[in-house]
């Protein structure tokens, strides 16, 4: 069928199944936005800057499993996509980014919107095409959601000049991917299999060490079948929050640097640690000669890449999660011995009694910790609850109170640790997820970065839930300033009340809260949740309150700072 | 340690530069590299040394392997391996000097590309190690200029074809 490139792009995006784009129109793209403008089945969300447009899509990819999709213009427009880019990277998530580019004659004389976006994105995509002849367009579509979604997770980017839009060409679109450098494993070596299983079934003090893999891989029953037929118990990463059942008996928690002293503990003394679409990050081990001393290592992992580049894997199985944590269960159970992990179950179920999460609420301001746990006795029990979070001391509290029981319900950017990640992917999820209550944790720092895309959840019909953990300052920042600076903070002051944010909610159509005490606060969470609005819950709190407990940066995982071990100084 | 690293890639524009952008994201230094045309004209051939640690070695051949335009990664293992590299080299020739400048490439089997009033240009092709002699030789006479193109390599005809691929495959 006779169309121009523009419509090319759309029909190919029809094509691969896409629901929904995030995006914001300018020049080098018109003849797209033309496109859409003619008729699409696709939904076009329409972000106030191209940064939320792009974490809106990887929010959308996070809470649904998909390939989330970003349209920007070329110059700012695609320069703008670059922290999204980056963040998706870090983290793994699928993302195909569309960014118009100037007419191809243009390209190399500095053009007016001009930037060579595939060159700048470089180290930060699985690939990226610059496309020259429209007649490539449908096979570079449909090799770019291939190669986003197949092995390792990740972004890529697909730059379209303007005149290659405008071409005609006869469309029709591939059925199979010509890629003749891109083979990722198909499945686990068996014999690798066989070895891991009997390291897990000779362990006396085993343990699943799980990462965000797990989710990318759609293999949280896998795992779940897993744990329980040799009875392991679990540690889940940030990125892996919500793979693992929280009230499960068997999930111990989460590790690293802000992770329960217990949680700890249990992934540093285990004998065999089975690291599963995880990646030994330095915010996870601490000092690396320090972590898990002794333990034999099993790495189950789709990237080769993966494997000893930081910590020497024992037995590694690179392959696809599903089918190998689904074969490793199958010979885990025949051939381990009952019981075998009892004692050590419950030698953690005692480092958990003995060192709970703790803070004082002492002092007459509302606690940070207190917002969380709110959040978390208001939402018990419900299953259409889907969080995220900007990056900061919130979002480790948000990691250590929040209980996520179902996969892709917490979504936060571990790697980057972008600040303003939390209300554009809280949008997008709520894109992905319409029947869920989407609420963000979110620091007033990163409230900062990317509120104006209040404007999007108000106008599009995504409402969210942001509830500000505010202290009035860059608290993580203050944290560190406290206890590694000698206390000589700098430049950290935001202030509780400048913006009024419940007011700055109300000018984007959104409501507004203030909470100061505990009765404040849980009245405006719970009108807030049962409105079914965006709305924006300010809650100002003790900024004096640090988060507890730390592995100071570079100590040994097990020398973890507690609440009790400290002495908060009062600013 | 010292490695020779070959790399076949698809002919497509920006492949070079994801390779190269690969070594200097993840802190790798490049002593040198060749790149040119193979057997199948789509298809391109680098040939790279780098200076690294073979744990390092393994991560690196792991990282250029996962690059979509990449087809295949192998190391070059000395005394299983052909390198070859030409140089040349533009070299000060008073006539009084030049007999024996003459006499000194014929050593080396290297060619007089082009000779001037007051130099010689010499074409040495051979092991990376003789050029190295024959520039250490020359350098006494005065070394104008001198270019070389890297190292290339091929595994020898009497070995398995294909070298030791990368340990990606094993895993």
């Amino acid at each position: 069928m006779k169309m121009n490139g523009a419509d090319a792009v759309l029909r190919s995006l029809e094509a691969e199944g896409v629901e929904v784009m995030f995006g914001l129109p300018g020049g080098a793209i018109l003849p797209l936005y033309d496109a859409i403008a003619r008729g699409t089945t696709v939904r076009h969300v329409l972000a106030r800057h191209e940064q939320g447009a792009g974490h809106m899509a990887e929010g959308y990819a996070r809470a649904s499993g998909r390939v989330g999709v970003a349209v920007a213009t070329s110059g700012p427009g695609a320069t703008n996509l670059v922290t999204p880019i980056a963040d998706a990277w870090m983290d793994s998530t699928p993302l195909v980014c569309i960014t118009g580019q100037v007419r191809s004659f243009l390209i190399g004389t500095d053009a007016f919107q001009e930037c060579d976006i595939t060159g700048i994105t470089i180290p930060i995509v699985k690939h990226s095409w610059l496309v020259q002849d429209v007649e490539e367009l449908p096979h570079v579509i449909k090799a770019a959601f291939h190669v986003a979604s197949t092995g390792r997770c990740g972004p890529v980017l697909v730059d379209i000049p303007r005149d290659v839009q405008e071409a005609e060409l006869d469309f029709s679109y591939p059925s199979e991917v010509s890629l003749p450098g891109w083979k990722p494993p198909r499945r686990g070596n068996a014999r690798q299999i066989v070895a891991a299983a009997k390291a897990v079934a000779a362990a006396e003090r085993p343990i699943l060490y799980v990462g965000g893999g797990v989710l990318n891989a759609h293999a949280t029953d896998e795992l779940l079948t897993l744990a329980e037929a040799a009875r392991l118990p679990v540690v889940t990463t940030l990125m892996a929050k919500s793979a693992f059942p929280e009230s499960h008996d068997l999930h111990m928690g989460w590790p690293g640097m802000h992770g329960p002293k217990w949680s700890n503990w249990a992934l540093n003394k285990a004998d065999v640690v089975i690291a599963v679409g995880a990646r030994f990050d330095d915010r996870v081990t601490g000092k690396l000669s320090a972590f898990a001393p002794g333990a034999t290592v099993v790495h189950l992992d789709i990237d080769a890449a993966e494997i000893s580049k930081i910590r020497h894997a024992d037995v590694p199985v690179v392959g696809p999660l599903k089918p190998v944590l689904a074969e490793l269960a199958k010979t885990v159970a025949a051939e381990v011995v009952p019981g075998r992990t009892d004692a050590w179950l419950r030698q953690i179920a005692e480092w958990r009694e003995q060192f709970p999460l703790r803070y004082s609420s002492e002092g007459p301001m509302l606690k940070p910790q207190r917002v969380l746990e709110s959040l978390q006795e208001l939402t018990a029990g419900r299953d259409d609850v889907v969080w995220t979070t900007g990056v900061g001391q919130h979002q480790m509290w948000a990691m250590q109170y929040i209980s996520c029981d179902r996969p892709r319900t917490f979504i936060s950017s571990g790697g980057l640790g972008t600040m303003g990640y939390g209300i554009p992917a809280a949008i997008g999820a709520k894109a992905a997820r319409p029947d869920a209550t989407v609420i963000c944790v979110d620091g007033d720092g990163c409230f900062q970065m990317t509120s104006q895309e209040l404007a999007t959840a108000a106008l599009e019909d995504l409402p969210i839930v942001v509830v500000i953990v505010n202290n009035g300052y860059l608290g993580m920042v203050r944290q560190w300033q406290d206890m590694f600076f000698e206390e000589r903070f700098s430049q950290i002051k935001l202030t509780h009340a400048l913006p009024d944010y419940a007011a700055l909610a109300r000018a984007y159509g959104a409501l507004g809260f203030t909470a100061e005490t505990p009765e404040e606060l849980e009245e405006a969470l719970a009108e807030a949740v049962a409105s079914g609005r965006t709305c924006v819950v300010d809650a100002r709190v003790d900024p004096r309150e640090h988060c507890f407990p730390m592995i100071p940066a570079g100590a040994a995982a097990v020398d973890v700072v507690e609440y009790e071990d400290s002495e908060v100084p009062v600013a | 340690m010292k490695h020779t690293i070959a790399i076949l890639l698809e002919n497509k524009p920006g492949a070079l530069t994801r390779v190269t952008s690969m070594f200097a994201r993840r802190g790798y230094n490049i002593d040198s590299l060749a790149v040119g045309p193979t057997e199948r004209h789509d298809v391109s051939r680098i040939t790279l040394r780098v200076d690294c640690e073979m744990h390092s070695l393994e991560q690196i051949e792991k990282q250029i392997h996962k690059l979509v335009n990449v087809l295949r990664v192998t190391e070059l293992v000395p005394g299983e391996s052909l390198e070859r590299e030409l140089a040349l080299l533009k070299v000060s020739a008073s006539p009084s000097a030049r007999a024996e400048l003459i006499a000194l490439g014929e050593v080396f089997n290297a060619r007089i590309a082009d000779l001037g009033p007051d130099s010689i240009v010499f074409e040495l092709t051979g092991s990376p190690e003789e050029v190295d002699s024959f520039e250490e030789l020359v350098r006494p006479h005065g070394l104008q200029e001198l270019v070389r193109t890297g190292r290339i390599g091929l595994t020898r005809a009497t070995r398995s074809p294909r070298g030791r691929t990368s340990q990606h495959a094993l895993v």
